[in-house]
């Protein structure tokens, strides 16, 4: 029996050695730029996504200016920007609106999205559930070249004739069925992020489902894969309405129908030359079904990152995975009944404000449940204060804040003050800026010595973390103050003329300097980032003594993944267990004691 | 390491990953065509006045276009049990039957448009016009999808069954469901926008 298994097992790493050889022999071509490696797909992704991140951040940088500083010439860049969008480094106001709706559009769906899903999900997924892909590797790369062609549409947008989309990255119909060339570039860029994002999505759910290792059954899954899995039904179910309605809104636009156009539109001095009888709320409630879900999108990963990190620097389990479980798949649901709390000042009537007020009071409870358990992780931990550490110890409060302003977001009545003034601003970058960008960047210090097998420089990463950490709550605290006094988001010249605005205009200036603050620590991660690719500190396979199943694989792991295909013997967090040798045991690790678990 | 489950199901989900893969595909699917579904029924509330279909579009050929696809179906699941009954010669022949039907829906589909092109009805004419042109013409993309992936298992994706049948017939069972639902597809759309 015993020669019958040893036999098996040489042949088997006689085919792994053959596979491995045949995979040096693809080519440069094939190994990292058309390649099928989850790995490789998904660190292009993390770079594409934070290469567009920087040019989102640029756009806000040109904003910023003309709102702190309003008709004044930009400096440096100005003069290069050309007559159509800044005659002598003097902003149009038209250029200032392709750049926010620019801005919202990259930041999401080519930014977090792609970062937080197709960045880390494709890399860190499949070594966490020990599988040696994704389920459809080929597939996988068709995503993420559609994703590239999507950014690439968007980017190409800037140079057709009247810019870039200018209607907002909500694209409200009917500004968005007058505006220029941009939108129809922005609505074929978006079929393109939604096809993506549909394609990976499919992935991520099978690759979960199908490929965990055995032993790894659903309740032993780090909670990072199940913030994927519920992440993955979000993309698959809310992101088609999106679709849907943006092939309504090219028809309106390119065959002249009125989906979202009523009857009886003047526009520039003449009645509107259409069939009327369209519906803009329409367009509103198809885009929210898809972006209240996509808030959850660029969360919830965030999330799964900060459990990872949190629980591996307290050398603690989480605490009440189940219930962080249980409240993750409930909120997940609940998300999709939210989506109308956008649309409180629409008209829509006051049943259905009262409903969807409901819910989302409904949503806040789970949300809570989950930021609760990781707070009180932290109660009793021996806490590691590494770089990946402070990101996520920030990302708790920076979350907080911004889920708690949300609240009278939430309710119809408190939103009547509140709707489109740089409080919703501040409430929602709360959430996605220094709550999940301070996770993503928490979990590149992370999981960079896996994908490298080199470790960033640490006291570089605090500078970046401090000064960002600083920066990035000057930028967006003043909006509070600003949105209460009643400050309209969307302003050109950054809201001089109203006489309600005079008090709070100092802090654009304010918000100005955090910005330009803010970016400058980033070039600390900048540096560090690619610095390390060559000259970081060398380490081996597990250097936070973690225990899930991707440190078991090699630092950086081969095409395939791992030597011997692992079993997981426990639960996912399994750190400063009572009698054992060491403070954490790794869930691959043969418990020597307990009898074996029976293989799935 | 090899990708598991690719051919045998899984134990514990008694799942391939095609077979899972193909009906999360077809939950989006059905979100896709659930939003525009719930469009129509949006706009056709709000509307004035909205024109009963059979006055405007031609109830016979569509009920045609109905059986055709319908029969489609049934020759793609013949197809299918072929295969599970090791005939390749038999699947060819119903794959044939099934990718000639759904050419023969399109032909249709196109007199019935060029018709209405004739007597001037466009999808600028009306919002009904404009949901009938857009739902028909995205469940008319995807037929051309269909097709195109019919006709490469019929041709060259055929040599699989060669060298390994069980997942050659996989591949056709994934073909056959994604077919079955672009069929229900069109029994919703056709009462929907030609009966009533």
């Amino acid at each position: 029996m015993a020669d019958v298994t040893t036999t098996e097992h040489t042949a088997q790493e006689a085919a792994e050695h053959e596979h491995e050889e045949h995979g040096h022999d693809e080519g440069f071509w094939r190994t990292y730029v058309f390649s099928v490696d989850h790995k490789v797909i998904g660190i292009q992704y993390a770079i594409t996504g934070l290469l567009f991140l920087l040019f989102g951040f640029t756009l806000m940088m040109l904003m910023r200016w003309q709102i702190a500083y309003p008709g004044e010439p930009i400096p440096l860049i100005g003069q290069w920007l050309g007559d159509e969008r800044a005659p002598q480094g003097i902003m149009l106001p038209e250029f200032y609106n392709q750049l926010g709706a620019m801005h919202g559009t990259i930041m999401v769906f080519l930014g977090v999205v792609p970062l937080a899903v197709g960045g880390f999900g494709n890399f860190v997924l499949p070594l966490q559930i020990g599988a040696p892909d994704m389920a459809f590797p080929k597939l996988n790369m068709a995503s993420y070249w559609v994703f590239f062609v999507g950014g690439v549409v968007m980017f190409a947008s800037f140079f057709v004739p009247g810019g870039a989309a200018n209607s907002g990255w909500t694209s409200y119909a009917p500004l968005s069925v007058f505006a220029t060339t941009g939108q129809t570039m922005w609505l074929l860029g978006m079929v393109c992020l939604i096809t993506s994002s549909l394609l990976g999505s499919v992935n991520f759910i099978v690759t979960t489902i199908q490929l965990r290792a055995p032993g790894l059954s659903f309740m032993r899954l780090p909670f990072f894969v199940w913030t994927q899995l519920v992440t993955g039904f979000l993309l698959l179910l809310a992101f088609p309405p999106l679709e849907a309605a943006g092939v309504l809104q090219l028809m309106d636009r390119v065959a002249g129908t009125s989906f979202f156009m009523p009857s009886g539109l003047v526009y520039a001095d003449a009645a509107w030359e259409a069939s009327g009888g369209g519906s803009v709320l329409l367009w509103q409630h198809l885009f929210w079904f898809l972006a209240h879900p996509e808030v959850y999108v660029l969360i919830l990963p965030a999330i799964g990152i900060v459990a990872e990190i949190v629980a591996n620097n307290t050398r603690k389990p989480l605490w009440g995975y189940r219930v962080l479980v249980a409240s993750l798949i409930f909120l997940g649901f609940m998300s999709f009944i939210v989506w109308a709390h956008h649309m409180f000042l629409t008209g829509m009537g006051t049943t259905m404000s009262a409903f969807f007020q409901t819910t989302t009071m409904i949503i806040s409870i789970p949300s809570v449940v989950i930021l609760s358990a990781l707070f009180i992780s932290l109660y009793g931990g021996s806490i590691r204060y590494t770089t990946p550490m402070l990101f996520a110890l920030a990302f708790l409060p920076m979350f907080g804040i911004g889920g708690l302003t949300g609240l009278p977001l939430g309710l119809s009545a408190p939103d009547l003050h509140l709707h489109d003034t740089y409080y919703v601003i501040g409430h929602f970058h709360y959430v996605v800026a220094p709550g999940t960008l301070m996770a993503l960047f928490g979990g590149i210090y992370y999981w960079f010595p896996k994908a490298t097998g080199r470790k960033m420089n640490d006291m570089l990463g605090k500078i970046h973390f401090w000064g960002s950490f600083i920066a990035i709550n000057v930028v967006f605290m003043p909006m509070f103050i600003q949105g209460l006094s009643g400050m309209n988001r969307r302003m050109y010249d950054g809201g001089v003329q109203y006489v309600m605005n005079q008090d709070v205009l100092y802090l654009n200036e304010v918000i100005g300097i955090g910005v330009w603050t803010l970016g400058f620590f980033q070039l600390f991660f900048i540096y560090n980032f690619f610095n390390s690719i060559k000259n970081g500190e060398k380490v081996g396979a597990n250097p936070w003594n973690a225990t899930t199943l991707e440190w078991e694989a090699p630092s950086p792991p081969p095409h395939g993944n791992f030597a011997t295909p692992p079993v997981a013997h426990r639960g996912p967090y399994e750190y400063s267990v009572p009698g054992a040798e060491k403070d954490f045991l790794m869930q691959g690790e043969p418990d020597q004691t307990a009898a074996e678990p029976a293989k799935v | 390491m090899d990708i598991p489950y690719i051919v045998d199901e899984r134990p514990d989900t008694g799942l391939t990953n095609v077979k899972l893969g193909i009906w999360l595909f077809l939950a989006s699917e059905v979100m896709l065509f659930g939003a525009l579904f719930s469009s129509y029924v949006l706009l056709r509330l709000m509307a004035p006045d909205w024109p009963v279909g059979a006055d405007v579009l031609n109830v016979p050929m569509g009920t045609f276009n109905t059986a055709v696809l319908i029969g489609s179906s049934v020759t793609m699941v013949f197809a299918y049990a072929s295969l599970q009954m090791d005939n390749l010669a038999g699947f060819k022949k119903f794959m044939g039957a099934t990718i000639g039907l759904s050419l023969l829906f399109m032909v249709v589909k196109g007199f019935e448009y060029n018709h209405e092109f004739e007597i001037g009805n466009f999808p600028w004419t009306s919002t009904y016009l404009a949901i009938y042109f857009t739902m028909t013409g995205l469940h008319a993309l995807h037929i051309v999808g269909g097709v195109v992936v019919n006709a490469y298992f019929l041709g060259p994706g055929s040599k699989l069954w060669e060298t390994n049948k069980t997942q050659f017939t996989n591949r056709i069972e994934a073909a056959g469901l994604y077919w079955h639902f672009v069929d229900l597809v069109w029994i919703f759309l056709f009462p929907v926008l030609y009966l009533l």
